[in-house]
């Protein structure tokens, strides 16, 4: 076993252009019932997995073993055993699952029932919904705070975020965003909260102890009309000094400097980008495209769009395992 | 025995390396002190891709055209058309000056030197074709700042696809001067030659685009020697071989070349038989 490790780790050296080894991209194909899986070392489609109705939300299990898949119409949640490449369970989630998040430690979902106006917590072990609560019209972005101790969600008629106790799921704080926020994201120290909106175009960074709004920006892209600029998925490097927002119609992912809050640049991507997901390395950024219906891959060293990837009809969200 | 009979011998290679050299001196002197020349070969692909590339920036963000593996910027695409048409023009205003030399005399002189009259004119084409190679390169270089980033390799890769779609051209130049009997004809060819091929080519829009457009168009660009010059340029750029444009490529330069020496015959000279009409 350790000599197949060493193996592996040489492998991996000899080829540093492909740091990624074995890791495989997940795309939930919101309008094909199905989850495509990418091969991260040869960047080609290498399964489908039929799953339930209408997959949005997925990620992966902190050990990379299992994806998480959000079916809007089947109100439950597929797991998916992520070397075979296949649903190995059911979650009943309540109504309409869209986004969710799960806990640091990886026991809780949390998701965000669209048509019931609430969150509700699931404990995997027990493939039960173990507690819910109301939260504004259409909730729909969700976040699990680092330190495991709160819950964000966003609504998108409400226009709020919405910060609950983790443990309760009571309510801590509600603060008024701009129009249609969707994704929400804890910084890694947990001190501020970002979300997108989707019909302003904008990010704004929330102060997680007061709720203050204590940064904002608006995106703006020269030739492309202005309607066509929705903030919607969101993702942040571990150090968080890279923070990626994909911009919906604009075709393109916008890579923004935390720190002041400007764009450093964008990056070209496929048609109406709705979420995006960082490689465990960090070394690759990938996009799901919903209406070319493909990926885009992004090398974060030469900041570079290399090469784009069918998926399905209508690719949604974005996991990555090791 | 005449002079049009007369058939250089094959000369030692110290021989034609020399002639090689003198020619090349020339054309080197010649392109770098035509300041205005010089200005313009880097300047009008410069223009194209800072004003006319900017109204069509997000023209083809819809579709992947290989030999690109994703998404690009009208700017992405436009510039190995670019780098084409600036070797289109070149190969015609070197041709301009194969008229002009003719009409000085200086072709005379060239042209008695006692080697094989196909050496001496592919010397002088090979000539012309190196002296551009430089400036190709500033263009292509330059283009980095309009995001056109490809890799590093892409530049040496597609050095000798630059140096075949420049002989090619310059041997179609090598053509046209060949059957032009006058300076004066000059202007036609910029408007029934450099406009027509430029503009039925892949140049300006992939093949799938123009037969959204037009299937005559298409066509056309499909059988037009510039459009093959365009993508052997835009493939190596990306470090891909495509053997249809090298073949291409290579078959009617070799085509051009032949009928040029033939043009160029003394007595088979289109443009003398013309001249005693």
């Amino acid at each position: 076993m350790f000599k197949l490790v060493v193996l592996c780790v040489v492998v991996c050296g000899l080829f540093a252009a492909a740091p990624a080894c074995a890791e495989t991209i997940f795309i939930s194909n919101e309008q094909d019932n199905t989850v495509s899986a990418i091969d991260g070392a040869t960047l080609s489609l290498v399964a489908t997995v039929p799953t339930g109705r209408r997959p949005r939300g997925i990620a992966s299990s902190p050990d990379g073993k299992f994806i998480y898949v959000a079916e809007g119409d089947d109100n439950r949640i597929d797991v998916l055993d992520a070397a075979h490449r296949k649903v190995v369970g059911q979650i009943p989630s309540g109504n309409d699952p869209e986004q969710f998040a799960l806990s640091q430690d990886g026991k809780r979902i949390f998701v965000a029932n669209e048509d019931d106006n609430l969150v509700s917590a699931i404990d995997i072990a027990k493939k039960a919904v173990v507690n819910s609560a109301p939260v504004g019209v259409e909730p729909e972005g969700m976040a699990a705070s680092h330190n495991g101790k709160l819950v964000a969600a966003t609504s998108e008629t409400t226009s709020m975020v919405h910060l609950l106790d983790a443990g309760t799921l009571k309510s801590i704080n509600n603060v008024l965003v701009d129009p249609r926020p969707r994704s929400v994201e804890f910084s890694p120290d947990d001190k501020t909260i970002w979300v997108t909106s989707e019909l302003a175009g904008t990010l704004t960074a929330l102060a997680t102890d007061t709720g203050k709004i204590i940064g904002h920006m608006k995106f703006a892209i020269p030739g492309v009309e202005r309607e066509h600029v929705q903030a919607v998925g969101l993702a942040l490097t571990r150090d968080g000094k890279r923070l990626f927002v994909a911009l919906g119609p604009a075709n393109r992912v916008a890579e923004v400097d935390p720190a002041n809050l400007s764009v450093r640049r964008y990056f070209l991507v496929g048609r109406r980008v709705w979420h995006v997901a960082l490689s465990p390395d960090e070394g690759r950024l990938y996009s799901a495209n919903g209406n070319s219906g493909d990926i885009s891959v992004v090398d974060l060293h030469s900041n570079e769009v290399v090469k784009s990837i069918p998926s399905g009809r209508g690719p949604w969200g974005v996991a990555v395992t090791p | 025995m005449s002079i049009t009979s007369y058939v250089a011998p094959e000369g030692p290679a110290i021989h034609r390396a020399r002639a090689f050299a003198g020619i090349a001196q020339r054309e080197w002197l010649r392109f770098i002190r035509q300041h205005g020349r010089l200005a313009a070969a880097i300047v009008r692909p410069l223009i194209w891709l800072a004003v006319f590339s900017a109204g069509f920036r997000n023209a083809l963000g819809l579709s992947i055209t290989p030999p690109y593996q994703t998404y690009i910027l009208y700017e992405v695409y436009l510039v190995p058309g670019l780098v084409a048409m600036m070797l289109l023009f070149h190969g015609m205003q070197t041709s301009l000056s194969m008229v002009y030399d003719r009409e000085m005399g200086s072709m005379r002189v060239l042209l008695t030197c006692p080697l094989p009259r196909r050496y001496l004119l592919g010397a002088r084409l090979a000539a012309t074709t190196l002296v551009i190679m430089p400036v190709v390169l500033a263009f292509l270089l330059v283009a980095r700042f309009w995001d056109v980033r490809p890799p590093w390799a892409g530049y040496a890769a597609a050095a000798p696809a630059i140096l075949l779609s420049g002989l090619m051209l310059g041997a179609f130049g090598l053509l046209i001067s060949s059957v032009i009997r006058q300076l004066e004809n000059f202007a036609g060819v910029m408007n029934f030659v450099i406009f027509p091929m430029f503009f039925t080519s892949t140049a300006l829009y992939p093949l799938w685009r123009l037969e959204d457009a037009s299937v005559v168009i298409a066509r056309i660009a499909a059988l037009n020697p510039f459009t093959y010059a365009v993508e052997l340029i835009r493939f190596s750029l990306y470090l891909h071989v495509n053997a249809t444009a090298l073949a291409v490529v290579i078959g009617t330069g070799l085509l051009f070349f032949a009928a040029a020496v033939l043009g160029y015959q003394p007595e088979r000279a289109w443009s003398v038989k013309q001249a005693d009409a």
